[in-house]
């Protein structure tokens, strides 16, 4: 036994790209090893659910739990890890505000599973079986979580410590958090390990951005060259900068792909989304409603646009008749 | 739907028209339906989306701008960029199920308290026809959401 701080990584609904992200540390990684114990991670280390059992409460110095919240499993283990650590984070958008999973608050979970276990065109299912969350076989009983009907961020089902912003974090944010929450040197409970001001700010094209943004048309990413050295809400792309949190450098930008909005709102802003929506559709070029709705034909989904990553954590968290959890 | 049902309309007035429409309305003895619940905004470019999303969440039936006419803004754009952010809160709205005739967007001056009359009237009808939202109540939770289920 070490006296090292103990930490757990673990995974709900996600992509396995915030695993990534921690790999991505490279060499960096040796440092957090050097000063904590990873005691449960499944994606890289084979220990148990039991391991994490035998464990005293109270004695993960941190538990960094990725993925929405979306069914029975992994809302047991999200009350497992929350009663094991001292600090919770939810790391990476999903955990935080929903995430990309979280656009299936869109949808009812009769027409989730439907959709997966009988009407893909992939999918052989000729008895139209869904997935029984227990089966009875010559007396053995088999049980398989349950799916919620809406998709949760973290914070819906335990209390949050902290949140690591991104889709997934990048490594310097992760470092940071990290290397902070190990030195003791924390934030207020609640905060966004993140700076709290617009992307914007840190944009290498801020200057290019004109006093007046105007848009005759917007477009996607796809159907215009984008110059590589203007701002590209000036360019009519929808650009989450000015409604998103900064602190990744602007990669998406310098990649010349518009902002799309992972790393959430600041603190000011209660719903991401409508907020992004606000400043977008002011800029739509026209004062009558037939040049402004063409203007805004290039955004033609806009739910999935600009709650692209928050709809769970959104005011409504969902559309209307999918049920909800206050 | 119970044969009660009276809709709860939250109205965003800009201060240098709808609402003192809605004053004159007052001092001229002019009824309309009592189901809006006015608040004065200093323009109806003030009024966030987040402020008409909060509405819904919080139990409103319908939501209702009303603003000055194009070209009277007292900010001069203020209400233009109103128009642009309703076009496409509207399509959002219509995503999350709400239908369009809960969110409405009027240009009404100071002196036509009769207009503000028939839109409120017109409005309180359409949203008692469609029924409460219920968005905040939310429908009974499915027997698979957890902590009360699991408790069970």
């Amino acid at each position: 036994m070490s006296g090292k701080p103990k930490i757990a990584f673990y995974w709900c609904a996600s992509c396995g790209g915030c695993e990534e992200a921690v790999v991505d540390l490279a060499e960096d990684i040796l440092s957090v090893v050097e000063a904590a114990e990873i005691v449960f991670w499944p994606v890289a280390l084979d220990f148990k659910k039991q391991d994490v059992e035998a464990l005293p409460d109270g004695s993960l110095a941190a538990a960094f739990v990725n993925g929405a919240i979306r069914s029975t499993e992994q809302e047991e283990m999200a009350h497992l890890l929350r009663k094991k650590a001292s600090v919770l984070v939810a790391f990476g958008a999903c955990a935080h505000l929903g995430g990309i999973p979280g656009l299936a608050n869109l949808f009812s979970r009769e027409a989730i599973l439907s959709c997966a276990y009988r009407e893909s065109p992939s999918t052989v299912n000729q008895d139209g079986v869904l997935p029984q969350p227990t089966f009875q076989d010559n007396g053995r009983r088999l049980g398989l979580p349950e799916l919620f009907e809406r998709v949760l961020p973290l914070d819906r089902v335990v209390d949050v410590d902290y949140y690591v912003p991104g889709c997934a974090p990048p490594p310097k944010i992760i470092l940071n958090a990290v290397t902070a929450l190990l030195k003791g040197e924390t934030p207020p409970k609640g905060s966004v390990l993140a700076p709290d001001h617009a992307l914007c700010e840190e944009c290498p094209r801020k200057d290019s951005r004109p006093e007046k943004l105007l848009a005759p048309k917007f477009s996607r990413p796809h159907q215009i060259a984008a110059a590589e050295d203007r701002c590209l809400l000036a360019q009519g792309l929808v650009c989450m900068g000015p409604a998103t949190r900064a602190g990744c450098e602007a990669l998406c930008i310098r990649g010349n792909m518009p902002c799309s909005g992972c790393f959430g709102p600041t603190s000011r802003v209660r719903d991401a989304g409508a907020k992004a929506l606000s400043g977008v559709a002011a800029m739509a070029e026209g004062n009558e409603e037939s040049a402004i709705d063409q203007a805004l034909e290039g955004i033609p989904d806009p739910a999935g646009t600009f709650y692209r990553y928050s709809l769970p954590a959104s005011l409504l968290a969902g559309r209307r008749g999918v049920s909800r959890r206050d | 739907m119970p044969e009660s049902f009276e809709p709860k309309i939250v109205a965003f007035f800009c201060n240098w028209c709808t609402y003192l429409a809605a004053d004159l309305a007052g001092t001229s003895r002019i009824k309309y339906a009592p189901n809006v619940r006015v608040v004065r905004t200093m323009c109806s470019g003030r009024v966030d989306p987040q402020f008409v999303l909060d509405a819904f969440a919080h139990g409103a039936d319908g939501v209702l701008i009303g603003g000055c006419h194009p070209g009277d803004c007292h900010y001069q754009e203020g209400n233009y960029k109103t128009l642009r952010r309703v076009r496409l809160l509207k399509r959002l709205l219509e995503q999350m199920g709400i239908e369009p005739e809960r969110f409405r967007l009027e240009w009404i001056s100071a002196s036509e308290a009769d207009r503000l009359k028939t839109v409120v009237n017109e409005m309180v009808e359409q949203v008692r026809a469609l029924g409460p939202l219920s968005f905040a109540s939310g429908a009974a939770d499915s027997p698979a959401e957890p902590a009360e289920a699991v408790k069970a």
